[in-house]
């Protein structure tokens, strides 16, 4: 009983830095932004302010269940993703509920959330939704291929399906899976830019050609929980990452060095890019990505 | 927490600290005013510092700005847009075709005084402003934001048949789609 306390308190904290961390990403993104392009920019701590003034608006409507709800699938998959990537290695503050098949699990519940905000996005009959949403599940059919060719090459490489397994492999070896699969993480680094949707793939809430896609009927509150959940949902991925090829991380500051580190790929990629269509997305992701996915899964199989 | 009056003042401080600093503008370009909203958010004065930001759409948006004259047809869309923004919101007239109608006091084809059909918070004089006057405006109404005093939506509401009345007089034929705001 204790334990199942203890747990549940763990996963609170786990949360809250994750929210922490994935807001301060946000506004950090802003800024260097801004600073790119020769502006001073909004403080670090904008997003805080936003998510705040979001939830304290004082009228939400919606149009309907499904619409009621897409929020909250976003946010179930956020914290389930979260809850699942071991965040520390050994720590007792931040447990995880991982299990032997967490990886193929995770493939399968990082798509779930998307597939509940498409639903919502649906029942708002917004056409710039609609079109929204098609988009980005042509977008997920792209980017999934290089990274579950990624995933399959570990999986075959090391025989397991465990995301503790694979970090003890590390541990165990003391190179990082970085070095020795390189293939399987250029092919993941690639399809994480599609998981980001910063530029150019920001073809799913691109503002000023589709009034921001899936959330266009979404204000307040709502917005409020779609935000906070792709901060704790950015969070989740980039220490999945760091878990897979940059060996965990032992304390928060390792982790937060590390996570960054990723996040400034596909930031300083999106500042220098334009907006993609949707078939040159798809096309991209089908090409260089999945060729690395590819070469991976040969050196799985033959080394 | 006890509900009582000191507990909601600092609740209210807070929450209009965060609005002040966190304004997402719904730039509807309804008039040439328009073209000075790009120098605003870019580079040169950069709206972002202050949080003004840009927003997609109404739902989302915390401010709408009638930039310039605003013809009867478009007067129509601006409603809608203005009736779906979530509360609180703020209007902000910019240009002097918001006040009197500006070099158009005579025209048959545009309303001459915003602030019969829409509560305006703040008006931007000129013709045009410029972009510091734009920043000026944003200021104010930070201010006024701050002050608690910017309560245009809550005035909306109360003088509803007014409004609906200015509104329907000027555009004949009422077609509006039933929607929940």
């Amino acid at each position: 009983m204790e334990k199942v306390l203890l747990d549940i308190l763990g996963a609170i904290v786990t949360f809250l830095v994750a929210f922490v961390v994935g807001m301060t990403y946000g506004g950090l993104n802003r800024k260097i932004t801004a600073r790119v392009q020769n502006r001073k920019g909004p403080p670090w701590y904008q997003n805080f302010i936003d998510a705040y003034k979001l939830s304290s608006k004082k009228s939400a409507i919606h149009h309907g269940v499904m619409h009621h709800l897409g929020p909250a699938f976003l946010m179930v998959t956020s914290v389930m993703t979260l809850l699942i990537v071991p965040v520390l290695s050994h720590n007792n503050w931040f447990p995880n509920l991982n299990f032997q098949g967490d990886l193929i699990f995770l493939l399968y519940i990082m798509t779930f959330g998307p597939l509940g905000m498409a639903l919502g996005a649906g029942q708002t009959g917004n056409p710039n939704s609609a079109i929204g949403v098609t988009r980005g599940l042509s977008m997920m059919v792209g980017f999934e291929i290089p990274w579950v060719l990624a995933l399959v090459a570990l999986m075959i490489q090391y025989h397991t399906t465990s995301i503790t397994g694979l970090m003890a492999v590390q541990a165990h070896s003391g190179t990082w899976l970085m070095f020795s699969s390189p293939f399987a993480f250029i092919a993941a680094v690639m399809a994480l830019f599609g998981m980001f949707r910063y530029s150019p793939f920001d073809i799913v809430g691109a503002p000023t050609e589709l009034a921001s896609g899936p959330i266009a009927e979404t204000g307040g509150k709502y917005l409020f929980v779609m935000m906070s959940s792709g901060s704790v949902f950015t969070f989740a991925k980039l220490t999945l990452y760091v878990d897979l090829f940059l060996g965990g991380a032992d304390n928060l500051f390792i982790l937060i060095i590390k996570t960054f580190a990723l996040y400034l790929i596909p930031l300083l990629y999106s500042l220098v890019s334009p907006r993609y269509r949707t078939e040159q997305a798809i096309r991209w992701f089908w090409g260089w990505p999945s060729f690395f996915g590819l070469l991976a899964i040969l050196q799985a199989i033959i080394f | 927490m006890v509900n009582d009056k000191n507990s909601q003042k600092i609740v209210d401080f807070i929450q209009n600290w965060a609005r002040k600093h966190s304004i997402w503008v719904l730039a509807y370009g309804t008039g040439c005013g328009a073209i000075e909203i790009p120098p605003t958010m870019t580079s040169r004065y950069d709206a972002e510092r202050l949080g003004v930001r840009g927003a997609a759409t109404p739902r989302q948006a915390d401010v709408l700005l009638i930039t310039g004259y605003l013809t009867v047809k478009t007067l129509k869309r601006v409603i809608r847009v203005y009736e779906q923004m979530q509360d609180p919101k703020y209007v902000i007239g910019f240009g002097s075709c918001t006040i009197n109608g500006g070099m158009y006091y005579d025209s048959y084809n545009t309303i001459k005084v915003l602030d019969k059909y829409l509560p305006v918070d703040v008006y931007i004089n000129g013709c045009m402003p410029r972009p510091e006057a734009v920043l000026s405006g944003f200021a104010r109404l930070q201010k006024r934001i701050a002050e608690g005093r910017a309560n245009g939506a809550q005035q909306y509401k109360d003088n509803l048949e007014w409004y609906r009345a200015n509104q329907k007089k000027i555009i004949p034929n009422w077609i509006m789609p039933e929607y929940n705001w």
